[in-house]
């Protein structure tokens, strides 16, 4: 089953033909994900890899191929486009993996989705990998810049705001030969179309989801809303880790939405939450598997 | 980016916000000049304000002894005398930390008496991915507290980013904070200016404080008496006026040359730094460190594709902080190959001749080839099987 992609899903890629755009549309080919087709104003009617057709727009794309999904490597300026682009066109999934988009640019975006059918994951984040049977996870769905041969298919549920902290969680479970059904970046931006608690909720409700790693940082109170909704609804169980618990405030550390401001956002106050919710806390994140796998 | 209070008074003025005249002064003579000419123009009062991108300016003292970073004067002689004593000093506020800040500008404006005072805020609210506007008649005070002990005197008016700041939403906020007549009609101006200032210029924050009730010219008036900005960094590229307003001069040395490299480090207090890619894994990197008994000397992310050159400036700016005394590598290479960054690592340590303890762990694609780069450099490093062995390594070597 897994939650948002399956193998199956068929992806097209925005700003295909951009160097970053480009190189991950062909790692995403080589682990076998349906890339069916890429846009790129003013290049449509060529190939990419002389397999996959490029389109000039996303309505084109989605009417000639079936593209239900999109990943967005389109540069921070028109990324807002790019992505309302995608939610015009009726996609079911937006992810948009460029960083540094204007938070006002994102406000938009937000406002002018509400009512719309299409979920949007990101920006400025890893995106999402639903792993496949094949070797090295090989026959998923990836969509976005997360490295395919980390993952092995299986039943634990990953969810972040980093995508280096997705890595280790990920790495971390398949050394341990436990597999994961799907892994989500949701991404660093204060504005993001996807919270921690709505992939939850999805991985709550899906059978092959066994139990789940979230990984938070400073900034913003969405951890602590969904711990929340984990202690009164979660039937699985939880694992969290925090980053941040020594980033100094008033500081953004790399991260546009990691910092604490008005005493507001802190790692201890998102532990507490986390803890009194019942989530089980990895103390390092050396031990975001071990910690899951003991509360299983 | 944070802005100075005269650079955002600037801004706001172009919107149409009331603030007191003043001009931004250099010299002490430049400032008497300023004065002089408020003075003529038929102020009573005068007030010399620092400038930096630090609050608690008016309870601040300079390193040389003299009391307060915002002083009201009656005369140019005085305002001469108060800004030779604060130009080319170092402000300690409750903000700046032991350290200070070097006060290089002042902000010589007028200071008409203060009848009431109020807060007034723009800022995002993360929770409904919306700007709110927040307004209390609690001014001129630390607002963390009145958040704290008196909620409910803040009122919140969410903007719909759709349609934008509305009149009636003026028109209620000059209600809560108890303005009525021609008061309130000025107030709901000025707080459309300040969010149309905050919306157009892309801020982040845009906080008045005080908003005040002043007496101009025999009658009340509204004015922007302080006020404190910060702009996205992602949308100055459409800023070009705003881009020029970087004061390098507020900025820690090694972060700008840093971000020269596109790298993104900010500097500590502790002796064990670290260089990490992504953000995410440089801060948990730290709170390792922490967790294993040791104090992280910076956040270093160098990014998901680092260069060789990148490598090497960033032990360059990790090594010019005095306090390090041991270095902790962390790469997870997804994609990026882990024998490229060995490589790196190697020529970095060699280049910069580096003879503090250091500690590498590398996971990910090519480890094999990377560890064994690291193992025939020569080099004395240590290498760590895990994030954790890694953090108790360089802990152990630096407390040795």
């Amino acid at each position: 089953m897994a939650i948002l992609v399956t193998p199956e899903t068929k992806v097209l890629v925005q700003g295909i033909t951009g160097s970053f755009g480009a190189r991950h549309a062909q790692l995403s080919l080589g682990y076998g994900t349906h890339v069916v087709a890429g846009v790129t104003p003013g290049k449509g009617g060529q190939l990419f890899e002389n397999k996959v057709p490029i389109f000039d727009t996303v309505a084109e794309a989605v009417k000639a191929t079936g593209a239900t999904a999109s990943a967005v490597f389109v540069p921070p300026p028109f990324a807002g486009d790019a992505i309302l682009e995608g939610i015009d066109a009726g996609l079911d999934l937006v992810v948009a993996i460029t960083e540094g988009i204007p938070v006002a640019d994102m406000v938009k975006v937000k406002r002018a989705m509400q009512g719309k059918r299409t979920r949007l994951i990101g920006p400025n984040c890893p995106g999402i990998v639903t792993p496949g049977d094949g070797k090295d996870s090989q026959g998923g769905c990836r969509i976005g810049i997360a490295p395919g041969y980390i993952h092995k298919r299986g039943n634990i549920g990953v969810v972040s705001r980093s995508g280096t902290l997705t890595y280790e969680a990920v790495w971390q479970l398949t050394q341990r030969d436990i597999g994961q059904s799907t892994c989500v970046g949701i991404g660093g931006d204060p504005v993001n179309g996807t919270s921690h608690l709505d992939v939850i909720k999805m991985f709550n409700d899906d059978p092959d989801t066994h139990g789940i790693i979230m990984i938070g940082e400073i900034g913003g109170t969405a951890e602590e809303e969904a711990a929340e909704w984990i202690k009164a609804s979660c039937r699985k169980p939880v694992a969290a880790f925090i980053a941040g618990a020594t980033a100094p405030p008033g500081r953004r550390m790399g991260h546009a939405g990691a910092i604490v401001s008005g005493g507001k956002g802190t790692a201890a106050a998102k532990i507490e939450a986390l803890t009194a919710a019942g989530v089980a806390i990895a103390a390092t994140p050396s031990v975001m598997a071990e910690t899951l796998l003991k509360r299983m | 980016m944070n802005l100075h209070e005269f650079q955002a008074k600037q801004l706001l003025a172009q919107y149409g916000v009331a603030v007191p005249s003043g001009e931004v002064c250099h010299t002490a003579d430049q400032a008497k000049a300023v004065a002089d000419k408020l003075f003529t123009a038929g102020e009573k009062a005068v007030v010399v304000k620092s400038q930096i991108h630090a609050g608690g300016r008016g309870k601040g003292t300079f390193k040389s002894g003299f009391q307060g970073g915002v002083k009201l004067c009656k005369s140019a002689d005085e305002v001469f005398e108060k800004a030779r004593a604060m130009l080319g000093n170092v402000l300690v506020t409750k903000q700046t930390g032991p350290e200070g800040r070097l006060v290089s500008k002042l902000l010589v404006a007028a200071a008409p008496p203060i009848k009431k005072e109020f807060y007034l805020a723009v800022l995002l609210d993360r929770a409904t991915s919306r700007p709110i506007v927040m307004a209390s008649t609690e001014g001129g005070v630390d607002i963390e507290e009145v958040a704290a002990k008196m909620p409910e005197k803040i009122l919140k008016e969410s903007i719909d980013p759709a349609v934008g700041f509305m009149p009636y939403q003026g028109r209620k906020i000059a209600a809560a904070l108890g303005l009525n007549g021609d008061l309130a009609g000025q107030c709901a101006k000025l707080v459309a200016g300040v969010y149309k200032t905050f919306w157009e210029c892309d801020a982040s924050l845009l906080e008045i404080n005080p908003l005040c009730i002043i007496e101009l010219n025999g009658k009340e008036a509204m004015s922007a008496v302080d006020a404190k900005m910060s702009v996205d960094d992602n949308a100055l590229y459409r800023h070009k006026d705003i881009q020029e307003m970087r004061d390098l001069g507020e900025e820690a040395p090694l972060e700008i040359e840093a971000s020269k490299f596109n790298l993104n480090y900010i500097k500590l207090d502790g002796n064990i730094a670290c260089l990490v890619n992504g953000a995410g894994l440089a801060m948990a990197t730290m709170d390792i460190i922490q967790h294993y008994g040791g104090k992280p000397a910076n956040f270093l992310d160098v990014g998901g594709g680092a260069s060789k050159e990148q490598v090497t400036a960033a032990f360059k700016i990790i090594l010019s902080d005095p306090n390090v005394k041991g270095i902790l590598v962390n790469i997870f290479g997804g994609i990026m190959d882990c024998n490229v960054i060995a490589a790196g690592i190697v020529e970095a340590v060699r280049e910069t001749g580096l003879k503090l303890p250091l500690v590498v762990r590398l996971e990910g694609n090519n480890v094999q080839a990377g560890k064994q780069t690291l193992g025939a450099s020569g080099l004395k490093l240590i290498t760590g099987d895990s994030m954790a062995d890694a953090a108790e390594r360089v802990v152990k070597a630096v407390a040795r």
